[in-house]
């Protein structure tokens, strides 16, 4: 069963293949999301966060989960030599660079208590992939090309993995160096990584991308990290363990 | 229902936009909007009512800063017999070009191959996503205008 939704400003694809799936547990899992989006959603005026940037909460009174957030983006702020970095120019935090993976994780845990083997879950093209697809082989993730929406460039076979790609297409930039606020970021269009999950993928790669090309070289230095990069003519630099995913057919 | 609509359409336009801007890179024109195609196949939010009547005329939306400092995003859109027939960009991120010089790392030999297109059949695609509320939030304001 798959269903998508939009929710979060984005497209999100649920699909189980485990005969015992319903709506019902497809819904849940949409629910979590939209949870997600009420508390940490920084267009939203009163979610957790928003009361926090206008300073009517305080970092105490702060939920566990926005607590939680922010020790990991602490966390992949010192990873990335501070390429990852969720202070804006104007003092606010936005964390939604790292919420996107942690709340896709999360849901694959809560999927994955709900009994499921065989599933993925894809929002705005961060994906966890679980156990097989419906032909009972690794599931068959495409990399999308960075320079036309509807073709796909690459194809890896997944299980058990996280998959996510940070970009500047579509329209202005995804991701700027914290280090240079003002510099705009061109070079390299594409960064996917692949990781043991969809959070530790996400988070590194909005970090490499604000590297640019740097940001490959450090993802090979990272144990269980794969990347594909693709820079502005259309030429791609991949990690060393990457061709191990990529489908032959 | 019509924030969905809206989220739809805005997904769309976005689509848009990205073919536009490819082909005219370092021309910020009004935007010839085609018909808006989602990348989704099952259990999409389908616009009920695509009817959804709007007064004919030219709406400017409010001036939404993008998420990541980007600059502001503004769109005017323009409703004739009672949809939306344009949307123009009045401000949207820049895109000038010039790069980053960052720290330099030790750096092995990796390989490089051109990119090419795949047939192979697939289950679901990785790609970058827009948020594409700053974008939902200005051409709400302008439909609202339109009311």
């Amino acid at each position: 069963m798959r269903q998508t939704k939009l929710l979060m400003g984005m497209p999100i694809t649920i699909e189980i293949v485990d005969d015992t799936v319903s709506e019902k547990d497809i819904k849940s899992i949409f629910t979590f999301f939209q949870e997600i989006d009420n508390r940490f959603s920084t267009y939203k005026k009163n979610s957790e966060i928003s009361k926090f940037n206008r300073g009517e909460i305080s970092e105490k009174k702060l939920s566990k989960d926005m607590k939680k957030i922010f020790a990991l983006s602490e966390k992949t702020k010192k990873e990335t030599n501070g390429f990852f970095n969720i202070q804006k120019s104007d003092r606010t935090v936005d964390p939604s660079g790292l919420v996107k993976g942690w709340a896709i994780w999360k849901a694959s845990v809560l999927v994955g208590k709900k009994g499921f083997q065989n599933f993925y879950i894809n929002a705005g093209g961060d994906v966890q992939v679980v156990g097989l697809n419906k032909e009972k082989n690794p599931w068959k993730i495409g990399i999308k090309n960075p320079f036309n929406e509807n073709e796909v460039i690459k194809v890896v076979g997944l299980i058990n993995k996280g998959i996510a790609t940070s970009g500047t297409y579509i329209r202005g930039q995804h991701v700027y160096d914290p280090h240079n606020p003002n510099s705009i970021l061109q070079e390299i269009v594409s960064m996917t990584v692949i990781g043991k999950n969809v959070y530790e993928a996400d988070r590194f790669a909005t970090a490499a991308l604000a590297m640019q090309r740097n940001g490959i070289y450090f993802l090979e230095r990272q144990k269980g990290l794969e990347g594909y990069m693709i820079d502005k003519k259309g030429i791609a630099t991949y990690t060393l363990g990457f061709e191990k995913y990529v489908s032959s057919s | 229902m019509k924030k969905i609509i809206i989220g739809v359409v805005a997904l769309g336009l976005i689509g848009a936009a990205a073919f536009f801007l490819r082909r005219h890179s370092d021309d910020e024109t009004i935007l010839g909007v085609p018909t808006p195609t989602l990348g989704l196949t099952h259990a999409t939010p389908t616009p009920s009512s695509a009817s959804a009547t709007y007064k004919d005329g030219a709406y400017t939306g409010e001036t939404v800063e993008t998420d990541r400092g980007y600059g502001p995003v503004q769109i005017k859109a323009v409703i004739s017999g009672g949809k939306i027939t344009d949307i123009i960009f009045l401000q949207m991120p820049n895109l000038p070009g010039h790069t980053t010089e960052v720290t330099a790392f030790s750096q092995p030999l990796l390989k490089e191959e051109a990119i090419t297109a795949q047939n192979a059949s697939i289950d679901t695609v990785s790609g970058a996503t827009q948020t594409t509320e700053a974008f939902e939030k200005s051409l709400a304001s302008a439909l609202a205008l339109a009311k």
